[in-house]
């Protein structure tokens, strides 16, 4: 070790992938992932969050989970969008492609993508 | 892509229950289901919860699974980290009080075993992989030893510690920014940095866990100890008993080595730093810090008499700083978040943090670090969750061997070193032994002093023999043949032994037993004039008696009784159909094979 910017790389190389163990998280994205859910296709779904998430540099506010079945399964697969004081937005028919839009326009820019939501279903 | 980590506890509690076999099977079962690229599984140190171990912790959730079986996981795997759905039945949440909350729900640091906590030396047990340098990186690892070599001179870093007021965690209490400040202006071609790892005390297990689950953070501190007092090579001296503690701190000076953490030219500021590990024989004697030099020098372990201290003669003969492992645990912190920062957690005069191991009667055995200060009661009762099986709690035994009792009555006491030595009681090293109403006094005392004549090294007469003799007494005294005198000759011998002895190992022996003296005199005159014992403990006044109402005269007394002292009578209790039987307290041998068979409790011992 020569200089504290090489421990400082280290650091920020490594931070993403311990930052899973705080907790501190303030928005909570969770993919219903019942048998209905892992039917309709929520794990491709599930790994194209976890993974733009990762990669737009979101990693420490925004935690991936799972849930079980939410009880609407026809609209599976379905994601909820846990905001501290926020109301909760719910997203249904979910695809990878759909994932990634949403990481991008929701979980970055702020913007629920109203169209994918359950309310544009009914 | 990770989304989720799998937390195993690697530390000794939770292996010894197996759970190297629940790794094994997190990994086949994730291979099954497929998801063994999106699930990582990471071996950590010890959590503190060792009573419900084996202990999993999976996040983002932060569900904190405990007593897990191998056969637990398939489930843990399909419908946790599968379908998301939490396995509820293995969830801990104990939260301390009713409500109406899931178990999973409840954040981990909300259950009443981690709320009054304050992790500051154990903050990265139980989170990081300790074989792994880059994740001890992540947590602001080697930061504050980057911050030493590059902003600080070695006098900026004696000062903050100085002035942070930490203090020796290995039982002494000793100011670590002074001992520091005696060695650095000793002129010397070779100055030496060594850690006493030679935790002995019985029941005692912190430094073996912050060995065990953050072997970086005491490889970082001694390097910034090193560089503080101008010393250019470090031991660590551990117990050959610690093999996984071992193994870990040896994984971790080589990778240390390896990324250029220690070796020459750290951080190109000039300084070098090597690290060297020298294994302990399990000597206890070898804790105390003269004898510990003299063993890593290769000879016997002996103490020698002091002064010279070690600050200006140590180790061969060379100025040398010593502090044990949760003591230097402490220093990276303080560097990179200040003194007033340390200051600000325990008391005036305890600042910071201590860890405790709790064992014996208490329902969360484990491990806790909480601010100095707290009150022995919030320890015992919230966080360690109180005596099991509704039993009366009786006293704390602090401070292994070298300690003393803290009798119920003075249970609201602040537990920091002031307040510990003002009872005849002291901090330790951090055991903690709960005792209940079954427990003798006598008994315990006994017991560490039984210890004490087995590691005694023999060197000095007052140690040697001293305690000895009064180990015959405490004999004497639990086999009723207890005379009149005796507490004054044990008081008498103890006051000797302890002016009189060569090193703190003799100087403290006594304390186990004055202690008990000062807090319970009235057990030890039972024993003596009473001829009993009043926890019904020893065995020598123990009477085994059967109620002979209660008994329904089966007769599996006398069937398991080895000495055939149990015969049946001819009184037939009202709403019996046979006659109860009696023991013979002439022939009885006090073996309790009756108790144990005695389905309707009907046999007492008094």
């Amino acid at each position: 070790m020569k200089s504290l910017a090489e421990l400082q790389a280290i650091k920020d190389r490594m931070k993403d992938k311990v930052v899973l163990r705080e907790g501190t998280n303030s928005v909570r994205v969770v993919i219903g992932m019942a048998t209905c859910g892992i039917a309709a296709g929520a794990r491709p779904v599930l790994n194209k969050f976890v993974e733009e998430v990762n990669a737009k540099g979101l990693a420490d506010t925004v935690a991936v989970s799972q849930t079980g079945c939410i009880g609407i399964c026809q609209f599976e697969p379905v994601v909820e969008i846990f905001e501290a004081g926020k109301e909760k937005v719910t997203y249904v028919k979910m695809t990878p492609e759909k994932a990634s839009e949403v990481v991008e326009k929701h979980l970055k820019g702020g913007k629920v993508i109203a169209e994918y939501t359950i309310a544009a279903q009914q | 892509m990770i989304r989720a980590h799998v937390l195993i506890c690697g530390g000794t509690g939770c292996t010894s229950s197996g759970s190297v076999k629940i790794q094994e099977a997190f990994a086949e079962n994730l291979a099954a289901n497929g998801i063994s690229e999106e699930v990582k599984i990471v071996q950590t140190g010890c959590f503190g919860l060792c009573a419900l171990g084996p202990v999993v912790i999976v996040y983002p959730d932060g569900t904190f699974y405990s007593q897990v079986t191998p056969e637990d996981v398939k489930e843990i795997v399909e419908e946790h980290l599968l379908k998301g759905r939490v396995v509820e039945r293995l969830v801990y949440a104990d939260t301390g009080e009713d409500n109406n909350i899931p178990d999973s729900e409840v954040s981990l640091s909300d259950t009443a075993f981690y709320k009054s906590q304050k992790r500051i030396v154990l903050r990265n047990c139980g989170v990081i992989d300790p074989e792994n340098i880059e994740e001890y990186i992540a947590m602001d690892g080697y930061a504050a030893l980057g911050k030493v070599l590059t902003e600080m001179t070695p006098d900026d870093v004696i000062k903050v510690i100085s002035d942070s007021g930490l203090r020796g965690r290995g039982g002494g209490g000793f100011p670590t920014g002074r001992k520091w400040a005696l060695t650095a202006p000793n002129k010397a071609d070779q100055k030496y940095v060594v850690c006493n790892a030679d935790e002995g005390d019985p029941g005692a297990f912190m430094d073996r866990s912050v060995l065990e689950g953050d072997p970086h953070c005491l490889i970082e501190a001694m390097a910034i100890a090193g560089y503080a007092i101008g010393a250019t090579i470090g031991y660590v001296y551990v117990r050959a008993e610690y093999p996984i503690a071992v193994k870990r701190l040896q994984i971790a000076i080589d990778q240390a080595k390896e990324y250029g953490l220690l070796g020459k030219n750290i951080f190109g500021s000039g300084f070098d730093f090597d690290l060297q590990i020298r294994l302990g024989a399990g000597a206890f004697v070898c804790g105390e810090e003269t004898a510990l030099m003299t063993s890593i020098e290769g000879k016997r372990g002996e103490p020698r008499p002091r002064p010279p201290y070690p600050a200006v003669k140590g180790l061969y003969g060379k100025p040398t700083v010593e502090n044990n492992v949760e003591t230097f645990a402490n220093v990276p912190q303080i560097i990179l978040n200040g003194a007033d920062w340390f200051k600000s957690m325990g008391t005036e005069k305890s600042s910071g943090t201590k860890i405790f191991a709790l064992g014996g009667k208490i329902e969360h055995t484990g491990l806790v670090e909480i601010p100095m200060g707290t009150p022995l009661s919030e320890i015992i009762y919230n966080i360690g969750g109180g005596i099991p099986n509704g039993k009366k709690f009786k006293a704390v035994q602090t401070g292994g061997p070298s300690g003393g009792c803290i009798p119920a009555s003075l249970i609201d006491i602040s537990v920091d070193y002031d307040s510990l030595t003002s009872i005849g009681c002291m901090m330790g090293s951090g055991g903690m032994i709960v005792m209940d109403e079954d427990n003798c006094m006598v008994d315990i005392a006994k017991f560490f002093l039984e210890f004490i004549v087995d590691e005694s090294c023999g060197k000095c007469t007052p140690c040697r023999i001293g305690t000895r003799r009064m180990l015959e007494i405490l004999t004497r005294i639990t086999e009723g043949k207890g005379e009149d005198g005796d507490i004054e000759k044990l008081e008498n011998l103890a006051n000797t032994i302890k002016a009189s002895s060569l090193c703190g190992l003799g100087q403290t022996a006594p304390n186990p037993v004055l202690s008990t003296i000062r807090f319970f005199r009235d057990e030890y005159e039972a024993h003596i004039y009473k001829k009993e014992c009043p926890a019904h403990y020893c065995k020598a006044f123990a009477k085994y008696v059967i109620d002979r109402d209660k008994c329904i005269g089966c007769g599996l007394c006398a069937k398991n009784c080895p000495v055939n002292a149990i015969t049946r009578t001819d009184y037939i209790a009202p709403g019996k159909k046979l006659a109860a039987f009696a023991i013979d307290t002439d022939k009885c041998i006090k073996c309790g094979a009756c108790i144990g068979n005695c389905k309707f409790k009907a046999i007492e011992v008094k």
